[in-house]
């Protein structure tokens, strides 16, 4: 009989493991994210695509902390016109959902993109409402519920794929905001994308990254998401994704304690390679098996008990 | 079993030094020196990221290291961030990262160089490392001009002029031809076991070629845009592999399997392909 301890159906979209692959990661081609899917991911999200190309900021775009990494790559993409023959491609051999981040600077912007990318295959969207570093766009949106709303029902009524929305770190109330594109339709809640961050070189007495600030990932921000994924649990009804500093199946066990029903990894990819989706899909099977649970679904949310 | 604390690449730390030296070389190409232990262990084929605060970072291949600590990087004057770097003084700070990559290996028997223009900066580093062990060196060595031919005279004195091959396309030093013709003449005529290339993409596509049709094995250092360094970002990526973490040294098997991609395509800062 088939085994399906790890199986997920997330708003639509069938996982037979509940790893994926956090966008920005690698992801500018159906090459590298089938070399990601070869690594055990469940499914994959694409770099943040938008309308127009972007060339992105200057270097340093990384840069290393103690626990983490800050990036200001700046959005690179090639445009959604160009990066449809991506999609198309990627749509034909991979075996896995393929999910396309989309970014805009009006909602406009968000619902056009997010459209061609839906008619040329992808399988679900992922709204980019929470790029740190950028102006006009990312957290700037997702920061205003208001503004945020607008985007989401733009999108819902342009697409008929599920719309998730990655929400910023970077707010007062993370399930306020969840709260608000729950209502206007979002399908699925990635949480966290990166927080607001910066390093300063002690010699130089200068900012390092090229744009000044960035976004940290990495395990400095596991604890912050944990508590982002529990927050949302308790206010909104869909599907949320974990996302932040998951490098090792326990991590990834936390988030499914604090209600997440998947998580995505990205980060740890630089330490680990792609096989970190593999390892921790094995671990999350060995300890489901050793508790007695015959579904990942069954552990979502069980810390909320107490 | 220990845990790591957070998230570590000990080689990916941000260290900042002072510029040592700076020597000259011709009116394009300087060479700077610098004290750095990680990168000091680098194996030749490997890279570092160079920042030049408030300006750039920008991958370098590594000139040489040596047990003192010291590592050299020789600049060809290119753009802002290379013009910056040339204005430097010795006792100015910059950052550096790294050793990235995989290095060449090193073989025995009859070793063959193929450098084009500044990628032979690399392979100058791998000779003196492999010159030991190897039974022949011969190093075919091509430029536009002769004022482009870095480090001609250290090579014929280190190799021995017997055993170099200079090519220039304007006939200003040694042949007027291609590297990679004198690389096709010279196979007709001799045998070799192995073969290491670095320069520009279309060259080394040729070399690969030669390679493939005389069965000599080959590694050729790949060049792309580096922005992480540490195999995330996506921007170096050729087919399927990272050229920072899978490379930037290929074998000729490796390099068969993206033949659609090398010699033809990088990605711009966009991630949009462009033909070379």
């Amino acid at each position: 009989m088939k085994d399906n301890r790890l199986t997920v159906n997330l708003a639509g979209l069938k996982l037979a493991n509940p790893t994926i692959l956090a966008s920005g990661i690698l992801g500018y081609s159906a090459e590298t994210l089938e070399s990601i899917v070869a690594g055990g991911a469940g499914a994959v999200v694409t770099k943040s695509v938008g309308l127009k190309p972007r060339v992105g900021y200057a270097n340093p775009t990384v840069v290393q902390v103690d626990c983490g990494l800050i990036n200001a790559m700046g959005l690179p993409n090639p445009g959604i016109g160009e990066f449809v023959k991506e999609i198309r491609q990627a749509k034909k051999v991979l075996n896995v959902p393929l999910i396309v981040s989309v970014y805009g600077f009006s909602e406009e912007e968000y619902a056009a993109v997010s459209k061609k990318a839906a008619d040329a295959g992808a399988d679900a969207l992922e709204l980019n409402v929470s790029c740190p570093h950028v102006k006009e766009t990312g957290s700037e949106i997702g920061q205003k519920p208001e503004i945020l709303s607008k985007v989401v029902k733009t999108v819902k009524d342009a697409v008929d794929k599920p719309v998730f929305v990655k929400l910023s770190p970077n707010v007062t109330s993370i399930a306020d905001i969840a709260e608000a594109a729950a209502k206007t339709g979002a399908d699925a809640l990635t949480a966290i994308n990166t927080v607001k961050a910066m390093a300063i070189d002690p010699e130089t007495t200068m900012p390092i990254l090229g744009n000044k600030f960035g976004g940290l990932s990495g395990s400095a921000i596991k604890p912050i998401a944990v508590r982002c994924v529990y927050d949302i649990y308790e206010r909104v009804k869909v599907p949320i994704i974990g996302c932040g500093g998951i490098a090792d199946w326990r991590d990834a066990v936390e988030f499914f304690l604090a209600g997440a029903s998947a998580v995505q990894i990205g980060t740890a990819i630089a330490t680990k390679g792609s096989n970190v989706f593999r390892t921790v899909t094995r671990g999350l099977n060995a300890y489901l098996k050793r508790k007695g649970f015959k579904n990942v679904g069954e552990i979502v949310g069980l810390s909320h008990r107490y | 079993m220990v845990r790591l604390l957070g998230y570590h690449i000990a080689t990916n730390k941000l260290r900042t030094t002072q510029i040592q030296s700076i020597k000259t070389e011709t009116q394009t190409v300087k060479t700077f020196a610098f004290k750095d232990k990680l990168c000091a262990k680098a194996k030749p084929g490997q890279f570092l990221m160079l920042w030049i605060p408030g300006v750039d970072e920008i991958p370098f291949s590594i000139l040489d290291a040596r047990e003192d600590g010291s590592v050299a990087v020789a600049v060809r004057k290119v753009g802002e961030a290379t013009s910056a770097l040339h204005n430097k003084r010795i006792g100015e700070i910059i950052g550096i990262r790294g050793p990235f990559g995989n290095g060449f290996t090193a073989k025995k028997g009859k070793v063959l160089m193929v450098a084009g223009g500044t990628g032979v900066f690399p392979l100058l580093f791998l000779s003196r490392k492999i010159k030991p062990k190897a039974t022949r060196l011969v190093f075919i060595i091509g430029a536009k001009t002769r004022e482009e031919l870095f480090f001609i005279d250290e090579i014929e004195r280190f190799c021995g002029k017997e055993n170099v091959v200079a090519s220039t396309e304007d006939g200003s030093y040694g042949v007027k031809c291609l590297a990679s013709e004198s690389l096709e003449l010279l196979l007709c005529k001799e045998k070799f076991d192995m073969i290491y290339t670095c320069g520009p993409e279309l060259m080394m596509r040729k070399v690969l070629d030669l390679a493939e049709k005389h069965g000599i094995a080959l590694e050729a250092s790949l060049e792309r845009l580096m922005r992480c360094a540490i195999g995330l970002c996506g921007s170096c990526v050729i087919g399927k592999y990272r050229v920072c973490r899978d490379g930037p040294i290929f074998s000729a098997q490796q390099l068969i399997k993206v033949k659609t991609e090398f010699g033809k395509f990088k990605r711009d800062f966009d991630g949009r392909k462009i033909s070379f």
